[in-house]
């Protein structure tokens, strides 16, 4: 599979080709050319901040439909925590867990329970691995594939463990075949997921070869017709959970953490924030931290765009949940430890750099400072790209030019028009060569027109309209 | 071609919510030329050391950053007090930072130590009341 691979994509349709996007990009991987968005699938870390801030829903994830259960002749569900968080007064996640076997799945395999072999692992990677902490979660693929590609330095200190949903499809796929003895390409292990970056983690995961989960469907999808049958399954459900109170947690930001037992930690969640720990831990501005939990939605997973529920309710909802749970109910057993690490190592994709040698890139960066010198420095996003910066760093990668800036073009055709009326001045004085003077004045102006016409295509407005208000 | 690329920062003082801009700046500037990770990470805790100190001890300054394919020098000059006694400073742990800056966390007196430590070369030129100019060194 693409090691660029995404699952968030455009819908062309809709997009208008405003600057919402391109604007909240933290990687700048959007750009809006010929007045449609277009994602650069290198810069791109799927965390679905563009999903939420397009206001013409535009931006969308992709992910599978509940028919794929037919599919198979055997599936299994992994519902993750976060899942248990979007219901209002649930005090017993067998009702959630009972009412997907009433939709259809065989069997259910709770992600909170293979959260707390991963805990149980992770507590035992801190320990026997001094010199590589703070060891930096590896839950949200968006973090990892950020690190990926910005962070080299910080790459050493990712924890090298699988995230439960993938100890979860492991364990689940296993167990499956062991009941129902049919072969593995039967069975069906279906995440039900609140989030776009795990859709791409299982279509092209870090870490691991191949995940051993077959599809993935959306939170907010199966929504509806869950409340439905968690109405049906009424209140006192036959008990088929697995997990406790660690598991269930790592449905919001601290939880994994505060599953290790050490207050020598530290969780930020939403995007920008991870980027600015990511950015001082590079700087060695921590001491003495054992863990770092990183979730690219605020809230941690609850926050996740394919949710339905407010993230900041969803926590508290999660929180009441889980009062009453034992401490974990899950353990390893003997043989699984192996199945929780990473069999694959990460590499650094150093995608942001300006040209393929450094003596290019050098030589870039060079031509981009020189650049921004002459661009206005408003980062008004007009020209499709974030910020002047960034528009700099396009055109030296060859990617746009200096006209896509509409004060440089707006400067261009005052110069024009200036030079137009200069030469008509000389004409109408009677010069000797005016002749020639006439004809470089009508180039003048069919340039004036030609790049009007680009400022007016570049504000969204077609040349045909532009002519009917004339 | 221009073999060497300048970069020139203000450091104010008394301002640690901006104190690592510059840094950052470098930082940032240096991953996109494809400087190797081990560089840009001795670069930027060198000079976000260095700036740091800027900041506490000598009313900010200016830094300038000279980088070439083969190498990055800092210049931090500042205008503060000096510095008394380079080797003490030099010191893992010696500090003169004043109590309202270590409540924020720094002042570790691990900032001239840090800034030798990640850089392949630094010169320390200080003059009593009238200020000190630190040029590190990285190579690529």
């Amino acid at each position: 599979m693409d090691k660029f691979y995404h699952s968030v994509r455009l819908d062309e349709e809709l997009c208008m080709g405003c600057i919402n996007c391109i604007k909240r990009c933290p990687t700048q991987a959007i750009r809006v050319r010929n007045g449609k968005a277009q994602i650069n699938s290198k810069f791109c870390i799927d965390c679905g901040e563009c999903i939420r801030v397009c206001p013409h829903h535009a931006k969308h994830a992709t992910y599978d439909k509940l028919e794929v259960l037919k599919q198979y002749e055997y599936t299994v569900a992994l519902p993750p925590p976060s899942l248990y968080s979007q219901f209002n007064n649930l005090d017993d996640v067998n009702i959630v867990l009972n009412a997907l076997l009433m939709m259809g799945f065989d069997d259910v395999f709770e992600v909170s329970a293979a959260a707390e072999l991963v805990s149980e692992a992770t507590r035992e990677y801190l320990s026997e691995n001094p010199d590589k902490l703070p060891a930096i979660s590896t839950a949200c693929p968006s973090v990892v594939r950020l690190i990926r590609v910005k962070f080299p330095n910080l790459i050493p200190n990712l924890l090298p463990l699988n995230p439960p949903v993938e100890v979860a499809a492991i364990l689940a796929a296993q167990k499956a075949m062991e009941k129902t003895g049919l072969d593995r390409d039967k069975i069906g292990i279906i995440f039900i997921s609140p989030c776009p970056s795990k859709v791409t983690y299982v279509k092209s995961p870090l870490g691991t070869e191949h995940s051993e989960v077959n599809k993935v469907l959306a939170i907010k999808d199966l929504y509806p017709r869950l409340l439905t049958c968690m109405k049906a399954v009424g209140d006192d459900p036959p008990e088929i959970g697995t997990s406790g109170k660690i598991g269930v947690s790592w449905g919001r930001s601290g939880g994994e953490a505060s599953g290790l037992f050490t207050e020598d930690y530290l969780a930020a969640d939403g995007i920008e924030n991870v980027i600015r720990v990511l950015e001082d831990m590079e700087d060695q501005k921590f001491t003495n931290l054992k863990f770092v939990e990183l979730s690219a939605c605020n809230g941690g997973c609850v926050g996740g765009v394919l949710t339905v529920e407010n993230p900041y309710v969803a926590e508290v909802k999660l929180k009441r949940l889980r009062k009453y749970m034992p401490v974990a109910r899950s353990h390893m057993q003997a043989g699984a430890e192996e199945l929780v690490k990473w069999t694959k190592e990460v590499h650094y994709e150093p995608v942001f750099n300006l040209g393929e040698t450094m003596m290019e890139s050098f030589a870039r960066l060079n031509q981009v400072e020189r650049l921004l010198k002459k661009l206005p420095g408003l980062d008004c996003g007009s020209c499709g790209a974030p910020t002047c910066k960034a528009l700099a760093e396009d055109i030296v990668r060859g990617e746009a030019v200096e006209s896509d800036c509409v004060y440089f073009l707006r400067d261009n055709v005052h110069k024009l028009a200036e030079e137009v009326s200069r030469l008509a001045s000389d004409i109408v004085e009677g010069d000797r060569d005016s002749y020639e003077k006439f004809k470089v004045m009508t180039k003048y102006i069919e340039r004036i027109s030609d790049e009007m016409t680009q400022l007016d295509r570049k504000e969204g407005r077609k040349r045909n309209d532009s002519k009917g208000t004339d | 071609m221009t073999d060497m690329i300048t970069f020139h920062y203000r450091i104010s003082p008394d301002d640690f919510t901006r104190a690592g801009e510059a840094s950052s700046d470098v930082k940032s500037k240096l991953k996109k030329m494809g400087v190797t990770p081990e560089a840009v990470r001795k670069v930027a805790i060198a000079m976000y050391e260095g700036e740091i100190n800027m900041v506490i001890h000598a009313q900010g300054g200016e830094i300038t950053v000279n980088i070439t394919t083969d190498r990055i020098e800092m210049i931090l000059a500042d205008v503060g007090p000096g510095i008394p006694d380079i080797d003490l400073a030099m010191q893992a742990g010696y500090s003169t930072a004043p109590d309202a800056v270590r409540s924020l966390g720094f002042g570790a007196g691990m900032g001239l130590p840090n800034m030798k430590k990640y850089s392949d070369e630094m010169e320390i030129d200080t003059v009593i009341g009238k200020g000190t100019t630190i040029r590190m060194m990285v190579n690529i």
